[in-house]
């Protein structure tokens, strides 16, 4: 706020300016881009919600879930929320190195986690349990799948963070995008509150 | 001065807050993976437990790790959550509503 008030002054270049004034809004639009994939999220889990009986005649939930290995996911996740949340902090107070060292565990804790949900299709696909088997497989792997795809597509953009923080510093404008990459992996671990708690072990009760 | 802006919009966090958030999560998480993987509990008393537990630790969540709050920086971001809620709500809820209805009156025997 103070540094709108002290460009208010027109002598100050424009551009820096206008960027000022967008930081705090680019992180609100990235916030409200944030509830409408809360909708597309909540969609899935209707659809989900809806087919979850309809095995026809091949494996339920029951059958198939194995809690230990979840609990692994959902700790990488969890820690992986954490260490971002320390990566911001040093941001914050301009330390570059702690930054990038937080960012890279964050990236590998995530990484983790992509691991194993890729070990975890590849063995129901190699059982003979793949999206085609049924109604319900089909809604799992679509409803775990675009979680894993948000998580992978937060790892692409983990990579473009380390880079620019490391080629350019923590500059005023990479600062509002680690906000923003930080809003983006704090929400998918709130979506997989959602899926462990609706896939996993209301399917295996 | 460099950091200014990027306070508007969403808030930060500290070491406690982070700390505060991961213990209860872990906590949080723990007990529903723990209930159902004892098996002592009747059906109904896990789906209470597990529903119950995921809420609160979606709020954890949301206070801790997101730093959500009712300043007025933060105000706009929690109205538009809130409204969030509401879609998810009528979204979720009606579809399932619907289609449990519609299966019934079409494939009667999967509900004996």
């Amino acid at each position: 706020m103070s540094s709108t008030v002290m460009h208010s002054n027109h002598a100050v270049a424009h551009d820096d300016h206008a960027h000022h004034d967008t930081g705090g809004n680019t992180v609100f639009g990235f916030w409200l881009y944030l509830m409408t994939d809360c909708i597309l999220f909540a969609s899935v889990f209707a659809t989900y919600a809806v087919l979850v009986n309809h095995t026809a005649g091949g494996p339920s939930g029951k059958d198939i879930f194995e809690l230990p290995y979840v609990l692994g996911e959902t700790a990488l996740l969890l820690v992986s929320s954490c260490t971002y949340g320390f990566a911001m902090i040093a941001a914050h107070r301009g330390f570059k190195g702690q930054t990038l060292a937080w960012l890279a565990a964050t990236f590998v804790l995530g990484a983790g986690f992509i691991g194993m949900e890729l070990n975890e299709f590849h063995h129901l696909i190699a059982e003979g349990f793949g999206p085609d088997k049924s109604a319900f497989l089909s809604s799992f792997f679509t409803l775990v799948g675009m979680h894993g795809l948000h998580v992978t597509a937060g790892l692409v953009w983990m990579i473009v963070m380390m880079l620019q923080v490391s080629r350019r510093g923590l500059t005023d404008r990479n600062n509002t995008r680690l906000m923003c990459l930080s809003l983006f992996w704090h929400f998918l671990d709130i979506v997989w509150i959602c899926v462990f708690t609706i896939v996993y072990l209301m399917g295996t009760i | 001065m460099s950091h200014a802006h990027s306070d508007a919009g969403a808030g930060h966090g500290s070491y406690g807050s982070y700390a505060i958030g991961f213990i209860l999560s872990v906590i949080l998480t723990a007990i529903p993976f723990a209930m159902v993987m004892s098996g002592q509990f009747s059906q109904s008393v896990n789906l209470i437990g597990m529903l119950v537990m995921g809420v609160v630790q979606i709020v954890v969540h949301l206070v801790c790790f997101l730093h959500m709050n009712t300043s007025s920086e933060g105000r706009w971001n929690l109205v538009a959550f809130l409204f969030t809620v509401l879609i998810i709500v009528m979204l979720v809820g009606l579809a399932i509503w619907i289609m449990v209805n519609a299966d019934m009156l079409m494939m009667p025997w999967m509900f004996q």
